[in-house]
């Protein structure tokens, strides 16, 4: 049978797909990562099958992605989270033409073409400021958790400005700001606006064209996207909750289709010749 | 007698330094500078003259610098922080060309003139990495004091490489380096390592001459302090009044004002 599998071992989750013969989403599981990145593979690949009802020997073929990708001992071959958000992000709309993926530790704008290939990017994984991090520590500088920052932000009545040059020095300006009176549903907004204006920066570097897609953990937070949205000026397309965190390994179970399409195409080339030999 | 007074608000500590014409110092003081930076700058300047024993009426002239300097209320001028250290560091040091101060937000390399005038300098404001914020983010996530880290670091012998830039996820980086079996000294001696570079990289593109003169809060780190010289390969002069460079600066410019300000009346008397 024609099952693929997609396994993408991100820094903080791991999530694998299954893709069934007729591209349809077959099953899928999500874990933490933690320090031990192929244990984590090995248990959420079998997560995901046990969610598909199918065996180990039933997926013909296995394509791995994310930081961790060259740690899933049982994949066939593996691609960047790059090449895989591109796939994913068709996969779902396949009008996409530049996709933006904020995680907790990167931010990434990439540009395709109409065959889904990454014609350019940009990425940030080297300074807080410009991911999701930063949110998560103004949210901690207020006495917030994480999940708090979406309830929090829709709250807000106007946002206060929060510079957003780093992560750290945003501690004393957020105390700053709760010391003269602002709202922490203000000062949330007030991150989240400028995590924006660092997003669309990304994506003008990659010279963005419609339609847009917005991947990654940030979605979760709707302000986020609204956002992005009036800045661009233009709508963006957002992956349903349920498949909104599976995006790269989607990306990658699609991949691993395409992969086994071109074996067969080659083997029964092969044979042809042989047969023709 | 004149007295001038120098108040330095930094962004984690604010400092006041009285001195006398002899341009000694007579009070000083340091506090936290916390949510209100125009209290800060008062307490500090309060906590000064108590500690000199002189009257507020004494005081003749007071200059304000570092990043809170605007809200020195009652200062007459406000100088940078960047003219305040070299001038602080080439009074201490004479022979001093090179200045590099390290404090809770940035870090500046300057380098001076004979006479102490600025000719260059380059500073790191807009990223935590490579500041006193740095090593303060690395002690609290191990839950170490931060006086004893330095200390802590020189215990240490095979630095670990610390491969991020940023402080939020350096945080992550030391702890996990812990889990992997890591020396809590070698992680330290790495942070060390990591925070020593960024300053010579800023030094470097002002161009490094001796003496070399390091001041700030953070040169109070043996730590820092023995990993600079190491990697400029040279003696690196400390004070024990690093921490007030920037106030002194400041102090000495005031009593510049001082000094100047009765000129006229010197050449009278002579006349």
């Amino acid at each position: 049978m024609n099952w693929t599998a997609g396994i993408d071992v991100g820094s903080t989750y791991t999530k694998a797909v299954i893709l069934d013969p007729s591209d349809s989403i077959a099953g899928r599981a999500m874990a933490k990562t933690g320090f031990r990145l192929g244990e984590a593979a090995q248990k959420v690949y079998a997560m995901a099958l046990a969610d598909a009802g199918l065996e180990e020997e039933e997926i013909a073929y296995v394509m791995a992605t994310g930081y961790g990708r060259f740690q899933v001992a049982f994949r066939d071959l593996q691609v960047t989270d790059l090449t895989a958000a591109a796939r994913g992000a068709r996969f779902l709309f396949p009008g996409t033409r530049t996709v933006l993926d904020v995680g907790g530790q990167t931010m990434k704008a990439s540009r395709i073409d109409q065959a889904g290939q990454v014609k350019m990017f940009r990425l940030n994984d080297k300074c807080a400021a410009g991911t999701g991090a930063f949110l998560e520590k103004t949210a901690r500088y207020m006495g917030y958790a994480t999940e708090d920052i979406g309830p929090l932000a829709v709250t807000s009545r106007s946002a206060v400005p929060i510079s957003g040059v780093c992560a750290v020095f945003a501690e004393s300006e957020v105390i700053n700001h709760l010391s003269e009176g602002a709202s922490p549903a203000d000062i949330m907004q007030g991150a989240i606006v400028s995590l924006v204006e660092r997003s669309v920066q990304l994506m003008k570097r990659v010279q963005m064209e419609p339609q847009f897609t917005i991947i990654g953990g940030i979605v979760r937070f709707p302000s986020m996207a609204n956002l992005i949205k009036d800045r661009l000026g233009a709508d963006v397309n957002i992956a349903p909750e349920e498949t909104v965190q599976y995006m790269n390994a989607v990306g990658a179970s699609v991949l691993a289709r395409r992969r086994l399409e071109q074996v067969a195409a080659r083997d029964d080339a092969a044979g042809e010749a042989r047969a023709n030999a | 007698m004149g007295y001038g007074t120098g108040v330095d608000v930094g962004s984690t500590q604010t400092k006041a330094v009285i001195i006398d014409e002899k341009r000694q110092i007579v009070g000083r003081s340091l506090i936290d500078t916390g949510a209100n930076v125009v209290t800060a700058a008062k307490n500090a300047y309060a906590k000064a003259l108590s500690d000199s024993g002189l009257q507020e009426e004494q005081i003749d002239y007071i200059v304000g610098t570092g990043y809170g300097r605007y809200r020195v209320t009652f200062g007459d001028i406000q100088v940078t922080e960047i003219s305040c250290h070299g001038r602080g560091a080439v009074h201490m040091f004479p022979d001093t060309r090179t200045v590099v101060d390290m404090g809770g937000q940035d870090t500046k390399a300057i380098r001076v003139s004979p006479t102490g005038e600025i000719l260059d300098f380059c500073m790191n404001d807009k990223c935590a990495a490579g500041t006193g914020r740095f090593l303060g983010a690395v002690a609290a996530a191990f839950e170490i004091p931060l006086q004893d880290l330095g200390a802590m670091a020189l215990a240490g012998e095979r630095p670990v490489k610390i491969a991020t830039t940023c402080t939020v996820f350096a945080e992550t980086e030391v702890l996990s380096w812990l889990s992997r079996g890591k020396k809590l000294e070698d992680i330290l001696l790495g942070v060390h390592r990591s925070s020593v570079s960024r300053s010579v990289g800023l030094m470097r593109r002002v161009g490094i001459e001796p003496e070399v003169t390091f001041t700030g809060g953070v040169a109070r780190n043996v730590g820092m302090v023995t990993g600079l010289k190491d990697a400029v390969d040279l003696p690196v002069n400390v004070s024990e009044d690093s921490h007030y460079m920037g106030a002194l600066g400041a102090a000495l410019f005031a009593m510049d004002h001082i000094l100047s300000s009765r000129l006229p009346a010197a050449s009278e008397e002579s006349a």
